[in-house]
């Protein structure tokens, strides 16, 4: 490969506190060399391979915590290959995908063949989360240590919940032996059985089973005590309600160390968007009340939220052409989650820079991993965008193999324009 | 002005009874005018009319039902209509079938109207988008039962002559009852006062959001109350979590002469049935000719029905 000069671009590295005009060099193994207002078109030889990005926004690559694939077993839902395409097309390099698959990802054989179908179909970076539980069954804890060593970044039970006390305070006493991440769904089940949507006036309305916002606090609170007994890398996937946001809160001006997350969607909507039973809006932790969504919004300005996730769940037409409660859970959204969190730094809500690094340095740092940043030396994954172009959601442009957008018409402001992967552009848009 | 003109507002209407929150005004006025004059034929010696002669209905029937159902098929009958009652209770969704597929399979036989109770909220409406004829909700869920509804106010305005200005208290299981969300909606249209009196774990979230009062006394709830609307007590929910015993609940929430004593001396006592006699309703009271219509609510469903299907079938 021959070294490529990207210039003329804003770039913006949250990790390295850098917002600039300037450009980046990839070199001939696919590293980023040099980055930064250096990089211009004054001193770059000019024989050199150069990109004008026309004062576009390059970001590193993004990191996306919590994307589900179909492989195994749910392959006509969404395999490697379209993960793959639609993941470029958002701008996102970098994915944890949920152990949820059939078989259940619990064991260190089933990762050889996760990380080799993850090699050969996708041209993203497939970062495996193993079982908290064998087959997520919340009983018997899965080998974390020899898991980990296979290359497993994080374990959970992705759309489930350890309900066991017991069981989860020794899930986090032994996993501080591996170092390794545990990632919690926060949502007790027996609180919320039967539930569909936020317990409030809509389900009032709907005639829907609702979620007590109860359930996922409870949980969160349980988690942070045995936390102060038992230290481990814990993390929160997604939290939905106000009350559990002043939880974290506390804690972590307490002094507690651990970190959390939150969908883009409940970031971006809220429980009046399901209206007439809309099934793509059935999605866990349940969509809240406008005050629960500007309330996230607001952790994620403050910091008390550290990652924003696609919770990228792809969904055939036969899971969600049923009555609401018969629906599966779920919404597609790797390719949708850069320009739909850039409306809350487009109103003004979050900052740029801090909405960056909630897709980028902040869940590489607590993954763990040599992502999310533009340092010199690292792969060039990245990530070029327009902040103001505007365009319309519409489901049959979006490259995810299920059609499941829960923002289907939103119009959007932000468009990914190129992403790199190891320094080879891997997505063009024309 | 002539723009004006052309502007002239038209009137987006319904094709279906999904709910009573679906539909307007106007339509229920119409409904229930139209109900009045079919009361009068139900009960002369020829009960039959032609006015839905070579229209079909088809009953899709999810959950176990007696008197809707069989108050559905009366209706069509008597306004001529070929009736078809499909139980699905054991059928074809055991089968692994949906909602969708079932719908798909009877739009191909050209139905005119489809009544439709199910078990999930929303069913109705599902329905509503996937078929050519006109939808009536028979009950979904806990959210609607609005032919319920509609045949509750027309007992009253036959008693009462209006609904408007009536105070009218909704007691029991409001949380799972799709019959007090529709008569909650249809009582505030028609300019009533609606408390609903239940204990606090029957109460849904934010019901004061739908515009009532609600209360757990009892006593204080019925206070000057024109009408005393009683729920159904689900017999499953009354051990376990929601209530401590039958016992307890009829203490507090049962209608007693003593408790119906704070309601207007006139006051009239409703019932969708079926009822648990002494549970949530004392038997004698449950029986007493001046006081409870509940035998009316029955006769006066089937034309609340017909005029329904009358409405919604001519609309498509």
């Amino acid at each position: 490969m021959k070294e490529r000069y990207l210039i003329n671009a804003r770039i913006i590295d949250p990790k390295n506190d850098l917002d600039e005009i300037g450009g980046l060099i990839i070199d001939s193994k696919g590293l980023i060399k040099a980055v930064g207002k250096k990089v211009a078109n004054g001193n770059i030889p000019s024989t050199a391979n150069k990109i004008d990005l026309k004062r576009q926004v390059l970001i590193p690559g993004i990191v996306d915590m919590r994307v589900f694939v179909g492989e195994p077993g749910f392959e006509y839902k969404e395999n490697f290959r379209t993960l793959s395409d639609a993941a470029l097309s958002g701008g996102v390099t970098s994915v944890v995908s949920m152990p949820n698959t059939s078989p259940v990802i619990d064991n260190v054989s089933m990762v050889d063949f996760l990380k080799r179908r993850g090699r050969d179909k996708s041209r993203i970076n497939i970062f495996p989360s193993a079982a908290l539980t064998k087959n997520t069954e919340g009983k018997q804890m899965t080998e974390f240590g020899l898991l980990k060593k296979k290359g497993i970044v994080a374990f959970t039970d992705g759309v489930k919940t350890v309900q066991n006390p017991q069981v989860m305070a020794r899930i986090m006493n032994f996993a501080s032996q591996s170092e390794s991440l545990i990632m919690q769904h926060a949502e007790d089940n027996i609180l919320s059985e039967g539930g569909l949507i936020n317990e409030g006036e809509i389900s009032t309305r709907l005639g829907l089973k609702g979620i007590p916002f109860l359930a996922e606090k409870i949980i969160v609170e349980r988690d942070l005590s045995f936390l102060e007994e038992y230290f481990c890398r814990y993390h929160i996937s997604q939290i939905s309600s106000e009350k559990t946001v002043s939880v974290i809160k506390k804690a972590k001006n307490e002094g507690k160390i651990f970190t959390a997350g939150v969908s883009i969607n409940n970031l971006s909507l809220n429980e009046n968007d399901i209206g007439d039973f809309r099934t793509f809006l059935k999605l866990s932790p349940p969509l809240r009340t406008e005050n629960d969504r500007q309330s996230l919004v607001e952790a994620v300005s403050d910091g008390t939220i550290d990652v924003i996730v696609s919770d990228h769940k792809p969904e055939d037409e036969e899971s969600k052409r049923l009555t609401f409660s018969q629906a599966t859970t779920g919404a597609t959204g790797v390719e949708t989650l850069l320009p739909l969190a850039l409306e809350h730094f487009h109103n003004k809500s979050v900052k740029l820079v801090k909405l960056i690094a909630s897709i980028t340095s902040n869940p590489a740092k607590i993954l763990g991993i040599n992502k999310g940043s533009l340092e010199k030396g690292n792969e060039a994954d990245l990530c070029v965008f327009d902040i103001n172009k505007p365009w319309i959601v519409n489901k049959d442009i979006l490259k995810s193999k299920s059609k499941n957008t829960p923002i289907e018409d939103r119009k959007l402001q932000g468009q990914v324009l190129k992403t790199f992967v190891r320094g080879e552009m891997a997505f063009e848009r024309v | 002005m002539a723009i004006i003109k052309k502007l002239k507002a038209v009137k987006i209407e319904q094709n279906h009874l999904l709910g009573i929150q679906d539909i307007s005004f106007s339509q229920i006025s119409e409904i229930l005018k139209q109900a009045k004059t079919f009361i009068t034929l139900n009960k002369s010696d020829s009960k039959k009319t032609d006015i839905l002669r070579g229209k079909t209905q088809i009953n899709l029937f999810f959950e176990p039902s007696t008197r809707t159902q069989s108050s559905f098929e009366l209706a069509g009958k008597r306004l001529g209509a070929d009736v078809m009652s499909m139980n699905i209770v054991n059928s074809a969704i055991k089968k692994g079938e949906t909602l969708i597929d079932t719908a798909m399979t009877l739009n191909a036989m050209h139905p005119d109207i489809i009544v439709i109770r199910h078990q999930d909220s929303g069913a109705p409406n599902l329905l509503s988008q996937k078929v050519n004829c006109a939808v009536i909700n028979a009950g979904d869920g806990r959210r609607e039962h609005p032919t319920q509804a509609l045949l509750d106010a027309l007992t009253i305005i036959n008693r009462r002559g209006k609904v408007e200005g009536l105070k009218i208290a909704i007691c029991g299981d409001i949380l799972h009852s799709r019959v007090a969300r529709s008569n909650i909606y249809l009582m505030n249209m028609l300019g009533a006062e609606v408390n609903v009196i239940a204990p606090k774990t029957l109460l849904p979230h934010s019901i004061e959001r739908l515009g009532v009062k609600a209360f757990t006394d009892m006593k204080k709830g019925l206070e000057n109350c024109d009408i005393v609307m009683m729920l159904r007590l689900q017999n499953e929910r009354m051990h376990g979590s929601f209530l401590p015993s039958a016992r307890e609940y009829y203490e507090y929430f049962g209608l007693t002469p003593d408790k119906l004593k704070k309601a207007k001396k006139d006051a009239l006592i409703m019932h969708p049935g079926p009822m648990n006699r002494g549970v949530e309703i004392d038997t004698n009271l449950a029986d007493d000719i001046n006081r409870s219509v509940i035998r009316e609510q029955v006769e006066l469903g089937v034309a609340v029905r017909m005029a329904c299907l009358k409405i919604f079938c001519k609309r498509n």
